[in-house]
């Protein structure tokens, strides 16, 4: 029951993922020709509504659901993989026309053979956790 | 009720997703982010011990795997429920641009000729999913994050590794789609 919450969250935010067409294939080859203003509208506006949230639980101090103090851990600076994890992850965006959140929400809403690029992405997340300790960070 | 089945508009739809940021930190003290996630599934799959996905580190994580079940739960229910099956209102030079390469239905989310089980052993949808997912995934775990932990929580979070890693998504996304994905589209 505990978990319930994150089950709701979940469900929410597959839906608007379908809704917004975010997950669309087409909608991200649009994006990277700079051909609507669709996604960047979507990704600016959600940037805008989390970091006022952000700046308002700061700002007040405000403790979660449980009481606890809200823990905003900060990404860690990475010479090299910000960048380079990041151009490898641009270009599975492309192809598969997919981050991990849309490919999970295509397959419930019925793109069942994105469950290929699911196992190709944990397939790479364990290539990852293999090399890790090989890879310039 | 028409709003509820027609596509929703940015405006409407990107607040709704900034609001998975104050979401998670309230009701759960997290951060959201939804390529970890792959990490536990490794985690829960994998018979190494690496460091990087201990057996048991899933259970800690147990809430994003609980998490992106609901992402598929409503994928299926705005997919079955709340879809109108409008096409997609395409940019103009997009259409063309996919046309001269010989995608000619734009009416669901996804290319049919691509994405599609009767074509799961062609080339070219098999560098379409899973070689790109293996990139999503070995690059998410790589530059630390994805669209939602970088892009969304990390930007949010005004973070500078963040910034650095949505850069890089860009150069590796508009290098795919102008000098590659012509070629592999053609296939």
């Amino acid at each position: 029951m505990k978990n319930a919450k994150f089950l709701i969250l979940g469900i929410f935010f597959g839906i608007v993922l379908i809704k917004a067409e975010v997950v669309s294939w087409f909608r991200i080859q649009e994006m990277f020709l700079f051909d609507s203003f669709h996604m960047y509208g979507v990704i600016g506006s959600a940037i805008f509504v989390g970091a006022i949230s952000i700046q308002l639980i700061k700002r007040f101090n405000i403790n979660s659901f449980e009481g606890d103090p809200i823990v905003l851990n900060p990404k860690k600076m990475l010479k090299v993989g910000n960048i380079t994890g990041g151009i490898f992850f641009g270009i599975g965006w492309a192809l598969t026309g997919a981050c991990p959140g849309p490919l999970f929400a295509l397959t419930g809403a019925g793109y069942t053979i994105m469950i290929m690029a699911i196992l190709g992405a944990t397939m790479g997340t364990m290539t990852y956790g293999l090399l890790k300790k090989y890879l310039p960070h | 009720m028409d709003f509820l089945f027609s596509p929703w508009p940015w405006y409407v739809s990107g607040p709704l997703i900034g609001l998975m940021v104050p979401g998670l930190l309230y009701l759960g003290n997290k951060s959201f982010g939804v390529s970890s996630t792959l990490r536990s599934v490794c985690s829960i799959c994998t018979p190494i011990n690496e460091d990087f996905y201990r057996k048991d580190d899933w259970k800690k994580d147990a809430w994003n795997l609980v998490f992106i079940f609901g992402v598929l739960i409503g994928g299926f229910i705005a997919g079955q429920f709340l879809s109108n099956n409008d096409a997609i209102q395409l940019g103009e030079k997009t259409v063309e641009r996919l046309s001269s390469f010989g995608i000619s239905n734009f009416n669901t989310l996804l290319p049919q000729e691509i994405f599609n089980w009767d074509e799961v052993f062609s080339l070219r949808t098999i560098i379409m999913t899973v070689v790109g997912g293996f990139f999503i995934g070995f690059g998410a775990r790589y530059g630390g994050g994805c669209t939602s932990g970088h892009a969304i929580m990390g930007l949010s979070n005004l973070q500078l590794p963040s910034l650095i890693a949505v850069i890089g998504f860009f150069i590796g996304g508009l290098f795919m789609t102008y000098f590659v994905l012509p070629t592999i589209l053609t296939l």
